[in-house]
């Protein structure tokens, strides 16, 4: 695979043939690397600081600090509302992450699994009287189950049959959560409580609450992508077969990112039931996973503080655009396609450990 | 029994709209093996298409089944236009690229043309402005508009265009040996680009005749009517096996009568739910679809 990436940039016609012919996901917006765009060779002095700074080990705690801390630079009713929306959104691009950047699989119904989140947690909650806490090992195994249903039979196939799989199923759930009675039909559920408010103004005690769960859950994936599993998915990313000739069992490895994926999907699914207080099915719509996905693809697929910051980019610039909805979507949707023919490896790509190594070994493929 | 012959032909009907649309998906992807997830959405741009060449021409266009037609032609021809740019822009750039990013385009492509056109429109529905004769006809105790026929027809006859063209003409031939083996075409002189655009206008001029029947039929057009629509049809495509064009009009046919039946005996407001259900049990059953076999005559 790594000599089909070098031969990209010329030779077109064989190329094409290759990228036609029945193999699988093949390597996946890797932080630059066979992906000759202008961009990547031509860096200025300000780039190379930039890149400096995000592959500072302190940038991570840098960041989860300000996160925590912010109540105490502005802690206006306003301010700290986008603030838990903005973190709930970071919570599923890294989650979609797991799926898409490390995995190479493509999860268009992402919403789904939140919604499953926010409903379990919001029907137990408000029916049953359960707290908000004791609900998430259920959230849990009930997205674990959404990721069993649809994964097992998808997984197994080409990678193109999951994408429009899950965006049958994100349809699916919506459907279902808006005609049973169970689920309060069209209007959804309200009056869902908080985590409780610990003795402060109720909306920063959430903001609390939902600042450490994301934080854990950010630095839970990221290491999570560069343990041993990590480097399953990105080999599978990379090249299945290859990957299935290596003695990783594809499917096992998949599946695994597929249920990681929906159980940060169940998680974020809480926060939200908990924050909005009240849930109906319009908020879980295809718009949503489009939006999750476009904030792991801009901000570069496989890389943590990319994906971080492309959800925080996505979620907040909306605040500023207000009322050109159409006009914004419309530009989303262009990006899309120009990031994935001009810097397919986003904004911020991902640089992992291999990353000096794999310099030396273009050529001599993967040993 | 009445009651049973009007779910088939309200079957039918509906089946040959998703044949129309699947036929389309199923040839993109037998050709260079892409989800075009845009294609739904060049069925919603066939309607607005549509819907401006009907506003423009009011007074000009009569009712009838000749303005029809040619509101369609028009459409069609500007949908497959748009297929073609389509491809040329967004999905050639990148055909040597990884799976992952031609899908992630595809998306891209179907938010830019949804929200282009509620740019374009406006986000409201807009009316169409043409109503075929609403006479009926009763066939075997069950009832059937002309229009329903009349539209039915239309969908029989493009179908049976394209089946001669591919399997008759030249560009027919190529499309379907380029399915078969893309660097063996490249190395024969078949001129691969070519017939790749030409694929896409023809899969595009079906969906946006589709998008103008759905447009006279339902009367509503809005921005977002490809997104479901494309989903069915793709159902179609996999239940028929997709790159089997032929499949594709039995998978939508079969669709569109579960279909037809589920809503009579389980409710309007599950049908979609059961159709997306029906595709991820046949990707459990038989991933290959009805007439899908490993080597297979692909296009």
């Amino acid at each position: 695979m790594n000599d089909e990436s070098t031969l990209r940039a010329g030779e077109e016609p064989l190329a094409y043939a290759g990228a036609v012919e029945e193999r699988g996901p093949a390597n996946v917006a890797l932080g630059g690397r066979g992906v000759a765009t202008p961009a990547a060779s031509g860096r200025t002095t300000a780039g190379r600081a930039l890149s400096g700074v995000l592959a500072s080990r302190w940038l991570g705690p840098c960041v989860a600090l300000a996160a925590l801390a912010l109540p105490y630079l502005n802690s206006s009713t306003y301010v700290i509302q986008i603030a838990v929306d903005a973190l709930i959104f970071v919570m599923l691009a890294v989650g979609l992450n797991i799926v898409v950047g490390y995995c190479g699989l493509l999860d268009l119904g992402y919403a789904a699994f939140f919604a499953i989140g926010a409903y379990t947690s919001g029907l137990l909650s408000t029916r049953f009287g359960w707290p908000l806490l004791a609900t998430i090992p259920v959230v849990v195994a009930a997205a674990v189950l959404g990721g069993l249903l649809i994964g097992g039979p998808t997984l197994r196939l080409r990678s193109d049959y999951l994408a429009i799989v899950t965006l049958g199923f994100g349809e699916i759930i919506r459907i279902t959560a808006n005609n049973l009675d169970v689920t309060g039909g069209p209007n959804g559920l309200y009056g869902i409580p908080g985590f409780g408010d610990f003795g402060l103004r109720s909306d920063i005690a959430l903001y609390w609450v939902t600042a450490v769960v994301v934080c854990l859950a950010v630095l839970f994936a990221g290491r999570l992508g560069r343990g041993r599993l990590g480097r399953a998915w990105r080999f599978v990313r990379e090249d299945e077969d290859a990957a299935e000739a290596m003695g990783i069992h594809t499917y096992k490895v998949k599946f695994a990112a597929y249920i990681a994926g929906a159980v940060f999907g169940g998680i974020a699914g809480v926060l939200f039931a908990a924050h909005q207080t009240a849930i109906s099915p319009p908020s879980f719509n295809f718009l949503w996973s489009a939006l999750i996905l476009m904030a792991v693809v801009l901000g570069g697929m496989g890389s943590t503080p990319g994906v971080v910051t492309g959800a925080l980019a996505i979620s907040l610039l909306p605040e500023l655009l207000r009322g050109a909805e159409n006009w914004r979507y419309l530009i989303f949707g262009l990006l899309l396609i120009a990031v994935m023919i001009f810097r397919p490896q986003g904004l911020l790509p991902a640089r992992t450990g291999e990353a000096r190594r794999r310099g030396r070994r273009v050529r001599g493929g993967a040993s | 029994m009445d009651h049973f012959i009007q779910l088939v032909f309200s079957g039918l009907f509906v089946g040959s709209f998703y044949a129309l649309v699947a036929l389309g998906y199923s040839m993109v992807y037998g050709i260079i093996k892409l989800l075009n997830f845009a294609h739904g959405d060049l069925y919603m741009v066939g309607a607005f298409a549509g819907f401006t060449v009907l506003s423009a021409g009011a007074g000009v266009l009569g009712g009838g089944l000749l303005a029809l037609l040619a509101v369609m032609l028009v459409a069609m021809a500007a949908t497959g236009g748009l297929g073609v740019l389509l491809e040329r822009v967004a999905y050639r750039p990148l055909r040597s690229a990884p799976r992952l990013s031609v899908l992630i385009t595809a998306v891209g492509a179907s938010f830019a043309l949804e929200y282009g056109i509620a740019v374009a429109f406006g986000p409201n529905p807009e009316v169409y402005q043409m109503g075929v004769s609403d006479g009926t006809l009763n066939v075997l105790g069950a009832r059937l508009t002309y229009a329903q026929l009349a539209m039915t027809a239309i969908a029989v006859v493009l179908m049976i265009t394209l089946d001669t063209l591919v399997r008759r003409t030249r560009t027919g031939r190529a499309m379907r040996a380029i399915s078969q083996d893309p660097k063996a075409c490249l190395l024969m002189g078949v001129n691969v680009d070519r017939v790749i655009s030409r694929t896409f206008f023809l899969g595009s001029a079906l969906a946006g005749a589709a998008g103008v029947m759905a447009g006279v039929y339902y009367g509503k057009i809005d921005f977002l009517m490809g997104f479901v629509i494309g989903l069915k049809a793709f159902t179609a495509a996999v239940i028929g096996g997709i790159g089997n064009l032929r499949g594709a009009v039995l998978g939508a046919v079969v669709l569109g009568l579960l279909e037809s039946f589920s809503v009579a005996y389980i409710g309007s407001e599950w049908r979609d739910v059961f159709a997306f259900g029906f595709l991820i049990l046949f990707l459990t059953v038989r991933p290959t679809g009805l007439l899908g076999e490993r080597v297979t005559e692909r296009v």
